[in-house]
């Protein structure tokens, strides 16, 4: 027995979970995602998914490098930034733009604040709240999806030099012959034209040539699968889409012929991608419990409320950054009961709190039971005899 | 939540599920030689320092009073070998200060048998003279936190108990000591039961074990059958779910009776005691043989030790000595007090098995290896830490304000006095912060600034 030993402080053993692991278990799962997006868009899908990855794998490591912000690139946080980016862009969208986004999103939405745990906003969103200003027409326009040729041809709007204004793409798809299924996406048609489509044909994504993005199905596959592993909190996904659910069957109920029934309310769009992946990025969301309902089913809300009465057809994305940015205020509320504090239950248990032949008055006395108008008279006692 | 706890019927929401890695669960209690010298700290507990009552070169035989106290929070001490007093000044202990301490020198020759002790009727006995017999043993609390146990049993003036609980949970990964001793002392046990009754004044005792060990429930429950109907009231033993940290006497409650022990105040507000199952196994031992607490069973082990076991050792003996018995790996890389999420690394092998030792926990390099290498980020805000802690607090939040110094936040707003350094939230952090270390240096400086 040798004489060096170390002291360390408890607890001794560690858990398994590291930030690493988290991390790169997200990303695992964001692969057959992705895999889906690019079966959808082909080549052009690659290249934007490859361009806003290494746009952000490049800037975070500039900025860690320079020591300005925590972490470091094997933490897996920049790629989940750089692919949740692309899957919100559309697939023709300028790789130069995309490069911009993806830098923009790490330098705005994460170095500047320092790095991995200290942002407020989600970094991808971040990415592309500022495309959406940039580029606003650009991010409007989609292509539709399983076009003939998408392996071997790019989209010619993504190949656009920098600075300069991609060619449209309505013209490409006329010299083509496509343009009979040229158009925006199902909710754009919606919200300019008052045109729905089914629900099932959205959940999967497959059928036709619709504008859409991954399948809202397999996205909650693999969402299930990260909340089975615990990676990600079932809580926030669960009360985004049940109060999106909520509000548009309130709106729907009172109005059928103006608002869509809910499920293209939950299964268009952005909304289940945000719902699963971005509102649960545990930076910028609540740590409490209760602060993830709060939280979620205020993303939900904000999101109908964005589609339905603001100017814009998608919501999803300013619904999580005015929630990111509530989310200190929710944590103030939200803050869990401590042991043996404030108002408990009684729960199931092997045994009664007191051995009950002691007394009957002292056992009642310690767990009351509340019944309502337990000490209200009755009205026929009096007059029974 | 998280549903797999809500589906197994987990009385407490929170906690954690470390592997358990009992390897010594099904080994037989087995006696430590006595060593050469023993060193007895007169401060093993928690209270006031008693006065040793021998002299350097007196000569003491096993079981004899060497350390007495008149205050009512503290304990005396009794030689643990027979021999010679060496010593009494100042020897290294297990949390670093030197303490003053008895360092007897064991007679080689001696039979080392308790010759002090004088067997005694207690059957009549009423609770006050219980309550002295046992201050008289000199026992603690044997779980780990050392508190004197004939305090512990008294009951307040105003307040009444009805219940007994005893702590079988043994919830740390590791150790086993207390489950070795309801397998093999469950008589002991149901002897020391019925002391702690009468003492209280309980009419209902619960031993709580968590369901890992069915062998501990089968065992005493074979006990209860064997003591047939006793006089002090009824005996039950009850399983548990295993979780960390069950062994906290307000979860253990919560466990059993499903209710929570209000912030601040201690068990016996619902009118309960509760007590360890090695504190009164060995008070069924020592009470009626009239003797005082000189030996306790430890539990050594940990990845690499040739002959880990539950061993008997006299109170007093340095760890080289244990280790070296029981065969600890020559590249030892840190040695723990307890278990492993709460137990004290201690610097130096020269500190005595004490009272309170449940466990000596043996780590090698390569244990070790798989901390070192990972990443400390900052808190990513993941929230495990909130599901995990057992006392309902916030950890990310009180691990900011601590990093920011706001200790005076910490403890007004988000109830530090509360957490009592269980480890759940630094053992699932996947950024790897040291939150109970923080905490830990929060308390202290609240404590100075309280006291300032």
């Amino acid at each position: 027995m040798s004489a060096t030993v170390e002291i360390r402080p408890a607890p001794h053993i560690k858990g398994e979970r590291s930030v690493e692991k988290i991390m790169s278990h997200v990303v695992y799962s964001l692969l057959p995602i992705c895999g889906f997006y690019i079966f959808q868009y082909g080549i052009s899908a690659v290249a934007i998914i490859l361009v806003t990855t290494a746009a952000c794998l490049l800037t975070e490591r500039w900025f860690i490098t320079t020591g300005t912000q925590s972490g470091n690139l094997g933490d897996y946080s920049a790629v989940i930034t750089g692919l949740l980016l692309a899957l919100t862009l559309p697939p023709g969208f300028a790789l130069w733009m995309a490069f911009v986004a993806g830098a923009i999103a790490i330098v705005l939405g994460k170095a500047i604040f320092g790095g991995i745990g200290h942002n407020t906003f989600n970094p991808a969103l971040v990415g592309r709240a500022f495309a959406q200003a940039a580029f606003p027409t650009a991010i409007a326009t989609y292509t539709p999806s399983f076009l003939p040729g998408r392996f071997t041809e790019f989209i010619p709007s993504s190949l656009a030099w920098p600075l300069m204004t991609p060619p449209d793409v309505v013209i490409w798809l006329k010299e083509r012959q496509l343009d009979a299924l040229a158009g925006a996406t199902p909710l754009a048609k919606w919200k300019f034209e008052g045109v729905s489509v089914d629900a099932w044909d959205l959940m999967s994504s497959l059928s036709g040539h619709l504008a859409v993005g991954p399948s809202p199905l397999l996205i909650l596959l693999c969402g299930v699968y990260l909340a089975a592993r615990r990676y990600m909190d079932w809580r926030i996904p669960t009360a985004t889409l049940g109060s999106a659910c909520i509000a548009a069957w309130a709106l729907f109920s009172f109005d059928p012929g103006h608002y869509p029934d809910p499920f293209f309310m939950l299964f268009s769009g952005g909304l289940i991608l945000g719902a699963v992946y971005m509102a649960t990025d545990m930076v910028t969301s609540p740590v409490t419990p209760r602060g993830m309902w709060i939280y979620g089913a205020l993303i939900g809300l904000l999101t109908v409320l964005i589609r339905y009465f603001g100017g814009l057809p998608e919501g999803v994305m300013y619904a999580i950054l005015i929630a990111n940015a509530a989310t200190p205020m929710i944590e103030q509320i939200s803050q869990p009961r401590p042991f043996g504090k404030g108002k408990q239950k009684h729960r199931g248990a092997s045994y009664p709190l007191n051995p009950s032949y002691i007394s009957r008055e002292e056992d009642a006395a310690v767990t009351p039971k509340k019944r309502i108008l337990k000490n209200k008279p009755k009205r026929d006692s009096g007059s029974e005899p | 939540m998280k549903f797999i706890s809500y589906l197994r019927g987990e009385a407490f929401q929170r906690g954690v599920h470390p592997p358990s890695s009992k390897m010594t669960a099904q080994m037989k209690i087995r006696r430590l030689p006595f060593p050469p010298k023993v060193t007895v700290p007169l401060s093993q507990h928690i209270g006031k320092v008693p006065r040793p009552v021998v002299r350097v070169g007196q000569e003491v035989v096993r079981g004899q009073p060497i350390a007495h106290t008149e205050d009512w929070l503290s304990v005396p001490h009794h030689a643990p070998v027979t021999g010679v007093v060496e010593f009494i000044g100042l020897r290294p202990s297990a949390r670093g200060p030197w303490v003053e301490s008895i360092v007897i020198r064991a007679y080689p020759g001696a039979t080392q048998e308790d010759l002090w002790g004088q067997p005694r009727d207690l059957s009549t006995a009423n609770g006050s003279e219980i309550l002295q017999a046992i201050w008289d043993t000199g026992m603690v609390g044997l779980g780990g936190a050392a508190f004197p146990t004939h305090a512990k049993l008294t009951v307040p003036k105003q307040a009444h108990v009805h219940t007994l609980v005893v702590n079988g949970c043994e919830c740390e990964p590791y150790l086993t000591c207390d489950h070795r001793v309801m397998v093999e002392q469950a008589d002991d046990l149901v002897t020391g039961i019925r002391y702690g009754m009468r003492a209280t004044g309980a009419v209902r005792t619960i031993v709580g074990i968590e369901d890992n060990k069915p062998d501990a429930l089968v065992a005493i429950d074979a006990a209860i059958k064997r003591a047939g109907v006793v006089p002090e009231g009824e005996i039950h033993a009850e399983l548990v779910p295993t979780k960390y940290p069950q062994g906290s006497e307000k979860m253990l409650v919560m466990a059993l009776f499903g209710v929570e022990i209000p912030a601040g105040s201690l068990p016996v507000a619902l009118g309960m005691v509760v007590n360890n199952v090695g504190t009164l196994a060995a008070l069924g031992q020592l009470l009626p043989a009239g003797r005082g607490l000189t030996e306790r069973v430890v539990t050594i082990t940990g990845p690499g030790v040739a002959r880990p076991g539950d061993y008997i050792v006299p109170i007093g003996t340095p760890l080289r000595f244990v280790l070296d018995y029981a065969g600890a790996p020559a590249e030892s890389h840190q040695v723990i007090l307890g278990g492993p999420m709460m137990g004290q690394a201690i610097a130096s092998l020269d500190v005595p098995v004490t009272k309170g030792v449940s466990g000596v926990l043996v780590f090698r390099k390569e244990d070790m290896e798989s901390r070192e290498v990972l990443n400390t980020y900052p808190c990513i805000k993941c929230g495990e830490c909130v599901e995990s802690c057992p006392m309902g607090l916030n950890p990310s939040t009180l691990g900011l304000l601590a990093a920011k110094r706001e200790y005076e936040m910490m403890g007004d707003n988000f109830h530090l006095g509360e957490c009592f350094e269980c480890g759940c939230c630094t053992y699932v952090c996947p950024s790897n912060i040291p939150l109970v270390q923080q905490f830990r240096v929060a308390k202290q400086v609240l404590r100075e600034r309280a006291a300032a």
